[in-house]
């Protein structure tokens, strides 16, 4: 069991780090997502794997460790919580920089790019699209 | 006696209240709320801080559960010193805030107080877990005011902040499993009492862990490969906020303070000095790092970023360095670059305002509407920052200098030190010479409506505490000496329930 336990949390935090390393925040996104479902299932294997034991006290048998699971469900909370905020930013960061690219940046031929985002990012402080989702820019 | 909790407890009330919707529209009643909430928080730092340095630590059982079950707060006099030195620097930003920074976007205030919440926690907890819990609470904050009156730029850096911190956050949990299953606890100074005699299978895992949260602290108070978010998060964000954020890359050094000398300290059998080596090579590179940027620096604000790189890793040195001298240093230290940090954003805010399109770029514009008082704030802070005599700047890089004597690490520090010294000299003269005299026209004609006698009284009040810094330096180091040999000797979990230390 240590050995499947071991290989799912380690595919998918390689998996989430390949997602985290791609320009598009929609994918980071994902990544980071994955990435606290893998330290989530980590933080719970942090009190020992044990099989057909009670999960808190019961009478005279051994039981599991419980701080653990009182640890990761605090951990999958928060979690959720930064996880719609990374969300929402990224949203908000399409329209205040008509891109998805985490640089803000948009890549020449990005077909998700505004196409007038498109080169003028370095040149032009406020862009029409900041302008129109009521970003203000000091 | 509650005083420990109340630290926590205050700002999390006065930010509920605020957020009920009859104090939507009532934007004064606002301010006077968190003002005086602010208040409180000083005195009750103060109060918590003679009653440390008085009767020692004082722990508390948070509903009266006792360690290994329950949570604690230990308030002693390290903790005391950082609450006061936060809630001082926040008054006077928020009352700068108050100014019209706030009007920018909504719930400018609770995000004050939460993010308050969140440093006092990180800076009181007992635990290793609930440490984690207070980070996110102020990480949280930081995010909604790092973008806080909108704008492309930003939305920019709050990505790069918020994704990176994220990730940051998945490292401490990690960290905190592998240091769970090796310690068996998280209760602070339960882990120091047990690091000496870990089984041998345990020492790789609780390695393997201290030196990932090393990597986590790293990343909060920018230790050099991970530093990269600090200029723009700080140099984009508005200036209050930035000012307020001044004291974030401290939370990184104290949890350093905290966790790595005290559990992996000095006779921690194996664990002893975890992570010395490293920390001592990039905490250097650090301030040298930050010396390269603060001379590349174009605009004011960007230059201040690097000058608190620069001081972070000056911090980091003196963990490095690990023993009690370096530790009262670096506190005396941190009490210093917070304030004075902060203050020199809030002089930069003064001086972008008065200067209109140019803000504060370092190009040829019209000159300052109040250029004594601007310039004599800028001259002194300045200072301050580089070290020069007589401000608390100077003050505190000589006893780092000591400490390093002291300790046998004189040969790295001492030039690292006097070095960056000198890089903020010229990178501050040139800024000062381009920003004052460089001049060419008339003055801003919308630079008075913009600047109102708040924002010049709470930039004043800010940089006027390195007076105070330097007329209490007698007590004040004592008190930070005492305060290092409160955090070496440690607490112990008996002591916290309420028995003998």
């Amino acid at each position: 069991m240590e050995l499947i336990f071991a290989v799912t949390v380690g595919v998918m935090v390689t998996c989430s780090v390949f997602l985290m390393l791609r320009g598009h925040t929609f994918a980071v996104v994902i990544g980071l997502t994955l990435m606290s479902y893998a330290v989530n299932l980590f933080l719970f294997a942090s009190g020992g794997l044990a099989l057909h034991k009670p999960a808190i006290l019961a009478d005279g048998a051994e039981y599991s460790d419980p701080l653990p699971q009182a640890l990761v469900l605090t951990a999958i909370v928060i979690g959720f919580a930064m996880t719609a905020f990374a969300l929402i930013l990224a949203i908000r960061a399409r329209a205040d920089l008509g891109n998805d690219q985490v640089d803000g940046r948009a890549l020449p031929g990005d077909s998700l790019a505004n196409k007038e985002s498109q080169g003028k990012m370095r040149q032009n402080p406020v862009s029409s699209t900041a302008k129109n989702t009521g970003g203000k820019t000091r | 006696m509650h005083l420990p909790a109340l630290p926590v407890l205050l700002p999390f009330f006065a930010a509920i209240l605020i957020l009920y919707p009859w104090f939507n529209k009532r934007l004064h009643l606002q301010r006077l709320v968190a003002q005086f909430a602010l208040l409180m928080l000083v005195a009750v730092s103060m109060l918590t801080l003679f009653k440390t340095l008085a009767d020692g630590p004082i722990g508390y059982a948070m509903g009266d559960w006792e360690a290994p079950f329950g949570i604690y707060l230990l308030a002693d006099p390290l903790a005391a010193f950082m609450l006061v030195v936060t809630s001082v620097l926040a008054l006077c930003t928020h009352l700068y805030a108050c100014g019209g920074e706030d009007k920018t976007g909504r719930f400018f205030h609770p995000l004050f107080m939460f993010q308050l919440m969140g440093l006092n926690g990180a800076f009181l907890t007992a635990d290793a877990f609930n440490l984690f819990v207070f980070f996110e609470i102020l990480l949280i904050a930081s995010y909604s005011l790092l973008i806080h009156g909108g704008g492309r730029e930003r939305t920019r850096a709050a990505q790069h902040y918020v994704l990176y911190n994220l990730i940051g956050s998945a490292f401490f949990l990690i960290a905190l499993a592998l240091l769970y299953r090796a310690f068996g606890t998280l209760n602070i100074p339960d882990m120091a009492l047990r690091a000496p005699e870990l089984p041998e299978e345990s020492v790789p895992l609780a390695q393997a862990g201290g030196l990932l949260l090393m990597v986590v602290f790293g990343v909060k108070a920018a230790l050099l490969p991970l530093h990269f978010w600090l200029p723009r998060t700080y140099s984009t964000t508005s200036v209050p906020v930035a000012a307020l954020f001044a004291v974030m890359t401290k939370v990184g050094v104290y949890s350093l303070w905290r966790i790595h000398s005290v559990v992996f300290g000095h006779d921690s059998g194996e664990l002893s000095d975890l992570g010395v080596v490293p920390l001592s090579w990039l905490s250097g590179l650090t301030v040298l790092a930050g010396a390269i940027g603060a001379l590349a620096s174009q605009t004011l604000r960007w230059l201040i970023a690097n000058l608190i790189i620069i001081s972070v890793g000056t911090l980091l040195m003196t963990v490095a360095m690990g023993t009690t001298q370096s530790v009262a240093a670096g506190l005396y230290y941190t009490l210093h670059s917070t304030l004075m940090s902060g203050a020199f954003f809030l002089v930069a805010g003064l001086i972008l305002m008065q200067r209109g399109q140019a803000e504060d770029r370092f190009v040829r514009s019209r000159p300052l509407l109040y250029p004594i008082f601007t310039g004599v704030l800028f001259a002194v802070t300045a200072m301050a920052m580089i070290g020069l005599p007589p401000f608390s700047g100077f003050l505190g890089k000589v006893f780092i200098l000591q400490a390093a004597i002291d300790s046998g690490d004189a040969i790295w520090v001492w030039p690292i030190v006097l070095i960056s010294g000198l890089a903020a000299l010229i990178a501050l003269s040139r800024a000062g010479t381009t920003l004052f005299w460089r001049t060419q026209g008339s003055v801003v004609p919308e630079a008075k409506e913009k600047l109102s006698n708040v924002h010049l009284v709470a930039a004043g009040l800010l940089v006027a505490t390195t007076l105070v810094l330097v007329i209490g330096a007698g007590p004040l180091t004592e008190w930070s000496l005492r305060a290092a040999q409160d955090l070496h000797t440690g607490v112990t979990l008996n002591y916290l329930n309420g028995g003998q230390p």
